[in-house]
């Protein structure tokens, strides 16, 4: 016996519709973050928080999501990973159902790839990647502009509305939640949809596993030429360090994948972490600042590397790195 | 086949910058093509390359000062471009919404297989215009692409798309779709000086609200930006001050103590 669809008697003025997030099986921390960002909006909003689970082990996720501050899960119980099609289908019709004033997505890459098309297919007004929000009487996020380098806040006139929030920023749910379970029925047909996920892939390994090392040097846009990578790795050598670097060294193919550091390469732990020449963006950010000491070289003292570094060198690299290497050769 | 690319201009603000108003002050801002953009002007560049019979058509939203940055993508191997912009736009705040509707217009008048857009724009740093256009002229779409195949006959695109953490998803979307491509998903090309003379003679479109069929309605926006500061620093680092040859002294005292050279 198929589920009936959750009804609420158009009770929902107010309400928050959040949606989690999982991968290969496990839910992603951008899920709990989601809840403690929908739970505060929904209490500003004097409504109720729902959370949305889509594919996979929805009943298994939805015992895990059940934390406090949720009052109701839909569970949509079709297809086994992330479709963007079967995302935006899904919630779109639960957006329906529960007329929410609010749909609140992770900033992650599936969320990059569903919540602009609900956004537009709802005709919801959209804000991207909230660092902070509030609402009194209107919504209000805060957002950041020109490689973080200020801040704005933008005023949303219309709801029911969209919002991306970004990762890290809101702490993750705790504590056991009382909430409804209610399966969502939606149907889904996988092979007819335009797109259609075959498979994972995981970047190569490689020779080095940045991710074990305890001393990192790693390297940014600032060493500007791959002849410079030359002076990096004499630093390197006498210093037995592992050399790492921000995504723009990768893209330009002077190192390979498995040395990048961040959300999209991989998290370190160092014991020190020495950034060069790295300004510190928000996604290089979020692999590195487990790092026990971070020490940063940059000529900007306005980088961002330098608010979450213990250690700041104001100043130009091809000046200090060879002075760095005398001291230890 | 017609490969749309999306081209953005975006500001960049210099090291030591003020904000005046709502904005980065103009004589603060350098403005240059987008990076993601540069991007996907390469993939669709590197397209028409290899495939018989392609035009490479890019689509702007900005004033005529942008029309330096689109004669770049020109430079560097797009036919032709469109650019669109008239008082309204000019005046206009522009959200996901009101881009889509323009860039909307020009997909119904351009009527391309493929549209390439940039992940994002680091301006504004939204992500969202490419998958919310996909959405509004019923194309098939996949954010955030590194990796990409076309299959002989343009109607289907194998790609990988670059989730956090190291791993890659393989898709398969059917075509027209909107790709929005990542940084990294090939190298892109230096404008050759042939190619900047080239662009020269190459037609940037300009287009009105009016040439598209939309009136001033289509930039309203209920989204408004009410306030832009500089973040308060955060930071309790401990400088090293001194030249460099003192600062290093400093620097690899802290690497001795915390024990990490040698090992």
């Amino acid at each position: 016996m198929k589920p009936e669809p959750v009804t609420d008697g158009g009770e929902a003025e107010g309400d928050v519709l959040a949606v989690a997030e999982h991968r290969r099986g496990d839910l992603r921390d951008v899920s709990f973050e989601a809840i403690t960002a929908g739970r505060q909006l929904a209490d500003d909003l004097g409504g109720e928080l729902h959370i949305a689970v889509i594919a996979g082990n929805v009943d298994g996720f939805a015992e895990t999501l059940n934390r406090e501050g949720v009052d109701t899960i839909h569970t949509v119980d079709a297809g086994e990973e992330f479709n963007h099609d079967l995302y935006a289908g899904a919630v779109e019709s639960l957006f329906e159902e529960v007329e929410p004033a609010a749909l609140l997505a992770p900033n992650s890459v599936n969320g990059l790839d569903y919540a602009p098309a609900v956004a537009n297919a709802l005709d919801l007004p959209y804000v991207a990647d909230a660092v902070d929000f509030a609402y009194d009487g209107g919504f209000e996020a805060t957002r950041e502009m020109y490689g973080s380098k200020v801040e704005t806040t933008v005023a949303v006139s219309e709801e029911p509305f969209a919002v991306t929030v970004r990762g890290g920023e809101w702490p993750g749910a705790e504590g056991a939640g009382d909430a409804a379970v209610e399966p969502f029925e939606y149907e889904f047909d996988g092979d007819a949809a335009g797109s259609r996920v075959v498979g994972f892939e995981e970047v190569a390994g490689g020779d080095v596993d940045i991710a074990e090392a305890e001393f990192l040097v790693s390297i940014g846009r600032g060493i500007e030429e791959e002849e410079n990578l030359e002076l990096i790795q004499e630093l390197v050598e006498v210093t037995g360090a592992t050399l790492s670097s921000s995504r723009p060294i990768v893209d330009n193919g002077w190192l390979p994948k498995n040395r990048q550091v961040g959300q999209s390469g991989k998290q370190v732990t160092p014991d020190v972490y020495l950034a060069i020449g790295i300004s510190g963006a928000v996604q290089h950010v979020a692999g590195m600042k487990g790092a026990e000491t971070i020490v940063a070289v940059n000529t900007d003292p306005n980088a961002p590397i330098f608010d979450i570094a213990d250690y700041g060198v104001v100043g130009d690299l091809f000046d200090v790195v060879p002075a760095l290497i005398s001291e230890f050769k | 086949m017609k490969i749309l690319v999306t081209v953005k201009e975006v500001g960049e603000a210099a090291d030591d910058f003020e904000i005046e108003g709502l904005d980065v002050g103009e004589r603060f801002l350098e403005y240059d093509l987008n990076e993601w953009d540069d991007y996907a002007i390469e993939a669709g560049v590197q397209l028409a390359e290899e495939f018989d019979d392609v035009e490479v058509v890019s689509a702007t939203i900005g004033p005529e000062r942008s029309e330096e940055t689109i004669r770049m993508a020109l430079a560097k191997g797009v036919d032709r471009a469109v650019r669109v912009w008239d008082d309204d736009v000019a005046a206009a705040d522009l959200d996901v919404a009101a881009k889509t509707r323009l860039l909307a217009a020009v997909v119904e008048e351009e009527e391309p297989d493929l549209v390439l857009s940039g992940v994002q724009a680091n301006d504004d740093n939204f992500g969202a215009t490419g998958v919310s256009l996909a959405d509004e002229v019923g194309f098939e779409w996949a954010a955030v692409v590194n990796h990409l195949e076309m299959a002989e006959d343009f109607s289907t695109a194998s790609l990988h798309r670059e989730l956090e953490g190291g791993i890659e998803e393989l898709t398969e979307v059917d075509l027209p779709a909107v790709l929005t491509i990542q940084t990294g998903l090939n190298e892109p090309r230096y404008a050759s000086l042939r190619g900047i003379r080239q662009a020269q003679s190459k037609e940037i479109a300009p287009k009105t609200l009016a040439d598209l069929g939309l009136d001033a309605s289509a930039v309203e926006s209920p989204i408004e930006r009410t306030a832009m500061y500089e973040p308060e620093s955060e930071s309790d680092a401990t400088y090293f001050e001194g030249d460099a040859d003192e600062q290093a002294a400093r620097l690899a005292d802290v690497l001795r103590e915390k024990g990490v050279v040698g090992r």
